[in-house]
C-alpha cells in the first residue's frame, strides 16, 4: 500500500511544564485507511489529536494536512478543511435536540450563521438532510427527544451522524466505543466501517478486538513515543509492544 | 414527549396577554414607576442573552447602560438633538464600547472574563466621576424629554410612557429574534459545549463577540432611555451596583428563560421602591439576603421554576 498521505505529523512534541507528554512523534495516515492509535493510559494519545487538530499548540514539530503546513492555523480553520475531530468523552450540545445537534453540524453550508436577524425557521430546510443523517445511525426515532436524556451510546452515534453532517475528508475518533456494552460496540464498529468509505479515521481505542477488526494500520504509543507501527499482525508479534502491554490485557488474545 | 413544544405553543398567547397588560398599565399604576420597570426589564433581557444564552458573565454591564445615559443626556440636553437620535446616539455609543470591552475580554472564560468586564467598567466609572462633562457626582441634570420627531411632547407621562412601552417591545424582539435565529443556535451549541462548536469548524469568538455587542448595545437602550425618563443621567447607572443588580434580577427572574429578566427586573424595582421608604439603606441588606435565597433554593429563578411545574403538570 502506497497510498496518498493525507496526514502527515513531523517531529511534533509537546510539552506540559518540563514534562514530555509527546515526544518526536511522525506520523503519516494514508487516504482511505482507518488508523489506529493505541497505547497504554497516559501515552499521550488524546494529546496527538489535540495537537493535530490545533486545540493544543506544539512545542516542536510541524503538522501536515493534505500536502498544507497547518500547524499555526486555528482549530475551527482546520476543521473546516474537512478534518473533525471528536472528543474521548461524548461531545453533544445536550439541551438540544438530537435533530437539532446534527443540524449545527450542517447550518454552516448555508452560511447563514452569523445570521441573527433571521428567523431560525430558516433552518427548517436543513431537516430532510439531518434526518437522513439521523437515520443513517439508527437514530430517526429519537429527532425530537432532548440529547442528555439519551442513552451513552447513542450519544456517541449522534455525535458521528453530527461529525458526517460536515462530510469530513478526515475523523479522529477518540475511544469511539469506551464505557460501552457488548451490542453498543458492535453497532458503533459497525457504523465506523460505514462511514470510512471515502474517507479517512484516525481512531484512538484500547479494545484490541475493535482494532484487530477494524484497522488497516496502527500505531503504538508509549511515554510519548512511537513504539511500533504496521499491521495489526505486525504489531501484535513486536516483542517491545507486548512488553508494555504486559500487565494490561495480552495483545494477542485480542483476536475474536 | 418533551415538552418544551407544549410551552412553546402557548407563548405567542402569554405575549399578546403582556402586550395587552402593558397597554393598559398606565391605566392602574403610576407610569413614572412602571417606565422604571421596563427600562431595567430591557437591561436585564439584553444581559440574560449574554449569559442566558452564550454563556458569559459580564460583571460590567453597567458601563453601558450608564454610558448611554450620559451619550443620550449630552446629545439632547447640549446639542439639541431630538429624543429618538438621543437614544440611538446611546445606543450606538454603548455598541462600540461592548465591542471594545468584548474584544479585550473575550479570549478569556469563566471568572477572567467577568473579571476583565468589571475592571473595565470600574475605569469607565472612574472617567464619568473625573471628566467635568459628565458632571461627577451630580450626574447630567436637567435633561430635556423633547418631542420626539420633533412633534409628540413627552413631558405628558403618558406619551413618554407609550414611547418608553414601543422601545421596550423593539428591544425586546430584537432579542427574541436573535437567540430564536440561525445565529442564536450557534451561540446556544457554544454555550452547551464550546470545543464541540470548534471542532464543527465554528469561530466561537467571533459569535461571543456579536452576542457582547447586541447585548451591549441593547442595554445602552435601557440606560439612554431611562435617562429620558428621569430627565437625569446619573453616576449610580455606572457604578458597579447597577452591574451586580441586573446580575440578580436576571438569576431572580430566571436565566435563559425569556421572560425571566422582566419578572425579575419587575421584582426588584418593586421591592426596592417599597422597601426604600419603609427601610432606608437597609434595602441593600434585604437584596442580600434575597439573592442568597435564589441561590440556595431556587435556582432556575421564578420563571425557570414555573417552568418546571408547568412541565410536570404537562406529562401527568
Ligand atoms: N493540559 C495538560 N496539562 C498537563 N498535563 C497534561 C495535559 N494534558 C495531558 N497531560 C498529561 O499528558 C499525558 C498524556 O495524556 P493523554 O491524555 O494524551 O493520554 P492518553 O494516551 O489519551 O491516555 P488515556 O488512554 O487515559 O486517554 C498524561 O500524563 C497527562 O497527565
Ligand atoms: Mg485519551
Amino acid at each position: 500500500m502506497s497510498g496518498e498521505i493525507i496526514l502527515e505529523t513531523r517531529g511534533l512534541t509537546k510539552e506540559f511544564k518540563g514534562f514530555t507528554a509527546v515526544s518526536d512523534v511522525n506520523l503519516k495516515v494514508q487516504r482511505g485507511t482507518i488508523h489506529a492509535l493505541i497505547g497504554p493510559n497516559g501515552a499521550g494519545k488524546t494529546t496527538v489529536f489535540n495537537l493535530v487538530t490545533k486545540f493544543l499548540p506544539p512545542t516542536a514539530g510541524s503538522i501536515h494536512f493534505k500536502g498544507e503546513d497547518i500547524t499555526h492555523e486555528a482549530p475551527a480553520v482546520t476543521a473546516r478543511r474537512g478534518f473533525v475531530r471528536s472528543f474521548q468523552i461524548s461531545a453533544t450540545f445536550p439541551h438540544l435536540t438530537v435533530m437539532e445537534n446534527v443540524r449545527i453540524g450542517l447550518q454552516r453550508k448555508l452560511g447563514t450563521e452569523f445570521h441573527f436577524w433571521k428567523s431560525e425557521r430558516s433552518l427548517d430546510k436543513l431537516n430532510d438532510q439531518a434526518m437522513a443523517l439521523l437515520e443513517s445511525v439508527d437514530l430517526a426515532s429519537f429527532a425530537d427527544s432532548v440529547t442528555a436524556d439519551m442513552p451513552y451510546g447513542r450519544k456517541r452515534a449522534l455525535e458521528i451522524a453530527t461529525t458526517l453532517a460536515l462530510e469530513p475528508d478526515m475523523m479522529l475518533l477518540d475511544e469511539p466505543t469506551q464505557g460501552m456494552g457488548h451490542e453498543d460496540i458492535e453497532r458503533v464498529v459497525a457504523l465506523i466501517r460505514k462511514v470510512s468509505a471515502n474517507r479517512t479515521v484516525l481512531m484512538v481505542e484500547h479494545n484490541l478486538s475493535v482494532v484487530a477488526n477494524l484497522c488497516d494500520r496502527i500505531t503504538v504509543l508509549t511515554r510519548g513515543s512511537v513504539l511500533a507501527e504496521g499491521t495489526y499482525d505486525e504489531v501484535s508479534k513486536n516483542p517491545q509492544v507486548l512488553a508494555a502491554y504486559v500487565g494490561s490485557d495480552n495483545i494477542n488474545d485480542a483476536h475474536h | 414527549m418533551n415538552s418544551k413544544s407544549y410551552l412553546e405553543t402557548k407563548l405567542p398567547l402569554l405575549f399578546g396577554v403582556l402586550f395587552v397588560i402593558g397597554l393598559v398599565a398606565p391605566f392602574a399604576v403610576y407610569p413614572t414607576f412602571l417606565m422604571k420597570i421596563l427600562c431595567y426589564a430591557l437591561f436585564a433581557c439584553a444581559f440574560n442573552l449574554l449569559l442566558g444564552f452564550a454563556g458569559l458573565l459580564s460583571f460590567g454591564h453597567a458601563a453601558f447602560l450608564g454610558t448611554a445615559g450620559y451619550v443620550c443626556g449630552m446629545m439632547v440636553r447640549d446639542v439639541g438633538v431630538t429624543p429618538e437620535v438621543g437614544i440611538l446616539a446611546g445606543t450606538v455609543a454603548a455598541g462600540l464600547l461592548g465591542w471594545l470591552f468584548g474584544t479585550l475580554a473575550i479570549r478569556r472564560t469563566g471568572i477572567y472574563f467577568a473579571m476583565i468586564t468589571l475592571a473595565l467598567a470600574q475605569m469607565v466609572f472612574f472617567l464619568a466621576l473625573q471628566i467635568k462633562e459628565t458632571g461627577g457626582e451630580d450626574g447630567l441634570q436637567g435633561v430635556p424629554r423633547g418631542h420626539l420627531f420633533g412633534v409628540v411632547d413627552l413631558s405628558d407621562n403618558l406619551a413618554m410612557y407609550y414611547l418608553v412601552f414601543a422601545i421596550f417591545c423593539v428591544g425586546f424582539f430584537v432579542i427574541y429574534r436573535t437567540i430564536h435565529s440561525p445565529f442564536g443556535q450557534i451561540l446556544k451549541a457554544i454555550r452547551e459545549n464550546e470545543p464541540r462548536a470548534v471542532s464543527l469548524g465554528y469561530d466561537v469568538n467571533k459569535f461571543k463577540l456579536i452576542a457582547f455587542v447586541i447585548s451591549a448595545a441593547l442595554a445602552g437602550t435601557a440606560g439612554a432611555t431611562k435617562t429620558l425618563v428621569f430627565q437625569l443621567a446619573s453616576l449610580s447607572d455606572v457604578h458597579w451596583h447597577a452591574s451586580g443588580e441586573v446580575v440578580l434580577m436576571t438569576l431572580l427572574g430566571g436565566l435563559g428563560t425569556i421572560l425571566g429578566p422582566i419578572v425579575g427586573a419587575a421584582t426588584i424595582v418593586s421591592l426596592q421602591t417599597q422597601l426604600a421608604d419603609s427601610v432606608g439603606s437597609w434595602v441593600t441588606v434585604i437584596m442580600g439576603v434575597i439573592f442568597v435565597i435564589c441561590v440556595l433554593s431556587f435556582r432556575r429563578g421564578i420563571v425557570g421554576e414555573l417552568q418546571v411545574l408547568i412541565k410536570r403538570s404537562g406529562v401527568n
